[in-house]
């Protein structure tokens, strides 16, 4: 007998693709949102993989406009690169109308990601959507479902979700607005660094330090702070995880406002 | 070692949360941060350092303290790294922590020493016996609260041991334990010195990894099928057993006989797969293959029926009613059927049955079965082969229900 024992990152990995696959088959008219982030992007490598490198569907970009300029770079360079399709999305009216962080930021995130995503949804009719979330990001994503049902105003029913067994997932019914599907939600921030290693990922260089800061969890260039990091290299970073207790979204400004802001963010639909 | 994935169940209000709670500190797992968050939300609440918010997130949670959705969170040993689910004790939640423990390798039941075992104890007990957990550790909560008293410790222990036994679970261990005051958790408890067994760490530091499935026989379900290049491609993942280039196999149900030509992987090259690979298969012969197809050896090759007895938990407010058309999903085929006899209807907490040759089943009632489906399937009893042993039924594309196969 061959001695085969898979190791938690291959687990990880052939898990997600399953999952991938399955909601592709469920669903069809689905799209991928990418914020460019280390677990979207990681998300997309797997995409790659269950597809055999042909992404049969959009990978959507919700822009706030206000994201680092290292983000825009590499969606150019990669939706080259990997050739698929890329939509970009922006809540173009909000903009018009003044909508930024110094207004308020629960309004802010809510025009430009929330309110983008759905107008996005409705215009190109995605019956689902993959999404890069992990359960050891926050304790409310902690309770999220792999296929998670959203109704017709977007809202996330935690307290009524339904059951998952055994890998048989969700199939959309009637009153629900589209599904989301969390192929990551089973990795932890660790995992997806040594699996950046492994398979060699290219990522956004503000995870890397410079002048003794980096960024561990990047979006809008407004609402995100760097941590005091010299991890210059992914060998550093993950040495840096395993050493490190402090969590990871400490430098997001939704997780801090107030103790339920993400609470209030997810069921209004945010990602 | 891989990680270990366990859930804690019991009643509401036994202490699953506050035990979390204390397993993440007395390790070291909680970020400074996340510590601090906890203090001040649990003094805006006006109450003392509530360990059970690290898991409760969800404002109703917090208020009502209690869990309503399970949820999952890690930590490490020295020995391995851990996966704890968490799951509510309320009985208006069990579909979630059905949710939760049909992913669990081992179980901790928490009991309160004060209050003994309640409803959801039982129920919890019940569904862990279904699902096939068989590694369970008994943990006697709130020793505190009897004052570390060892004649009631062991009287309660007795009574649960007999439970347990009904339902043909041994538990490993039976632990007391004060999780508030962290007693027999991480450390020795010195206020029960009468107490020599393991504490919480070290019982889930002896539980054993599930056993892997590569060296049973092939059952390759098919997922789908992609046109890349000209070439078809049927992507599944092996759930049990291994497939090799140049391997004959058979598809069933239709019998079909063919050999594998390639394995296709995305940059890679594989001669031979093994079960949990999420991989694609390109065959030698144009056959037709098609999701729900399930890719086997031919000299041992699981039955092919289309009806079969099995023991089912009932999860949905609507009642089902004797011979009602429903969808069921195993592995990845799916077959309109009914339920042609309810031989029995099963209170899931008292194990009372309720009904023999019954007309319907109910929410949280458990029933045994005979199904019959609209066209044959490829099955295994549960406890031969649990990947083609278990289903979920479906109705209006909600999951209603859980079974396994029993013969």
């Amino acid at each position: 007998m061959d001695d085969f024992k898979m190791d938690a990152l291959s687990h990880l990995e052939n898990q997600s693709i399953f999952i991938i696959r399955e909601a592709y088959r469920q669903f069809r008219k689905v799209a991928m949102l990418w914020s460019i982030g280390k677990d979207s992007t990681t998300l997309l490598w797997l995409v790659r993989k269950a597809f055999y490198g042909r992404i049969p569907f959009s990978v959507l970009h919700i822009d706030t406009g206000y994201k680092f300029k290292e983000i825009y770079q590499f969606r150019g360079e990669y939706s080259k690169k990997w050739n698929f399709n890329l939509i970009v999305h922006k809540n173009e009216e909000a903009v018009s109308k003044g909508v930024s962080p110094e207004t308020g930021k629960l309004d802010c995130c809510t025009e430009l990601k929330t309110n983008a995503l759905k107008q996005a949804i409705d215009k190109y009719k995605f019956r689902a959507l993959y999404l890069g979330i992990r359960r050891d990001e926050h304790g409310i994503r902690a309770k999220e479902r792999i296929f998670s049902p959203r109704d017709e105003d977007f809202e996330w029913d935690y307290k009524n979700q339904p059951p998952e067994l055994w890998d048989q997932y969700k199939t959309k019914a009637k009153d629900e607005e589209h599904l989301r599907v969390h192929p990551l939600l089973g990795w932890r921030e660790l995992d997806i660094w040594l699996y950046i290693k492994r398979e060699n990922i290219p990522i956004v260089s503000l995870y890397f330090a410079k002048d003794g800061k980096r960024y561990r969890s990047i979006g809008c260039e407004t609402c995100c702070n760097p941590i005091v990091s010299t991890a210059d290299t992914i060998d550093k970073i993950i040495e840096e995880l395993k050493t490190s207790n402090v969590s990871e979204r400490s430098g997001r400004a939704q997780d801090k406002e107030s103790a339920y802001m993400m609470q209030k963010l997810r069921s209004l639909g945010y990602m | 070692m891989p990680n270990l994935k366990f859930i804690i169940v019991g009643h509401v209000d036994h202490g699953k949360s506050t035990l979390i709670g204390r397993l993440l500190f007395d390790t070291n797992s909680l970020p400074p941060d996340k510590m601090e968050e906890v203090r001040q939300v649990s003094k805006e609440l006006g109450r003392e350092v509530e360990f059970a918010f690290l898991m409760d997130h969800l404002q109703e949670e917090r208020e009502q303290g209690i869990t309503i959705e399970t949820s999952q969170t890690f930590f490490r040993t020295p020995k391995r790294e851990y996966v704890i689910i968490d799951a509510p004790g309320h009985v208006e939640f069990v579909k979630n922590m059905i949710t939760g423990a049909s992913q669990a390798e081992a179980a901790l039941l928490i009991v309160d020493a004060a209050e003994g075992m309640q409803e959801q104890t039982k129920r919890h007990s019940m569904i862990l016996s279904m699902l096939g957990i068989e590694q369970v550790i008994v943990v006697i909560n709130k020793m505190d609260l009897i004052k570390y008293d060892q004649k009631e410790y062991q009287k309660l222990m007795q009574e649960i041991e007999g439970f347990l036994g009904s339902l043909s679970i041994t538990a490993l261990a039976y632990i007391p334990v004060s999780a508030l005051r962290g007693e027999n958790v991480a450390d020795c408890s010195e206020k029960m010195a009468w107490y020599s067994g393991p504490t919480i760490l070290e019982s889930l530091d002896s539980l054993n990894n599930q056993t892997s499935s590569e060296d049973k026989s092939l059952i390759f379900p098919v997922q789908d099928v992609y046109l890349i290049d000209h070439k078809r491609i049927s992507v599944g993942r092996i759930e049990c057993g291994s497939i090799e280039q140049g391997q004959d196999i058979k598809i069933l149900p239709r019998g079909q006989m063919t050999r594998v030509k390639s394995i296709e992987k995305f940059l890679e090259k594989s001669q031979r797969s093994f079960a949990g690979e999420s991989i694609g298969i390109i065959t030698e012969d144009s056959v037709f293959l098609d999701r729900g197809d399930i890719v086997c050896q031919e000299t041992e090759e699981p039955a092919v029926s289309d009806n079969f007895l099995a023991s089912i938990f009932w999860m949905s407010k609507g009642e089902y009613k004797k011979g009602e058309k429903i969808f069921l999903r195993c592995a990845t085929q799916e077959v309109s059927c009914r339920m042609e006899k309810i031989y029995k209807r099963i209170n899931s907490s008292t194990l009372e049955i309720l009904e023999e040759d019954a007309e319907a089943l109910r929410n949280l009632e458990v029933g045994e079965v005979l199904i019959k489906a609209k066209k044959p399937i490829v099955i295994q009893p549960f406890k031969d082969v649990k990947e083609i042993g278990r289903f979920v039924l479906v109705r209006e594309e909600n999951v209603c229900a859980g079974g396994i196969i029993t013969k």
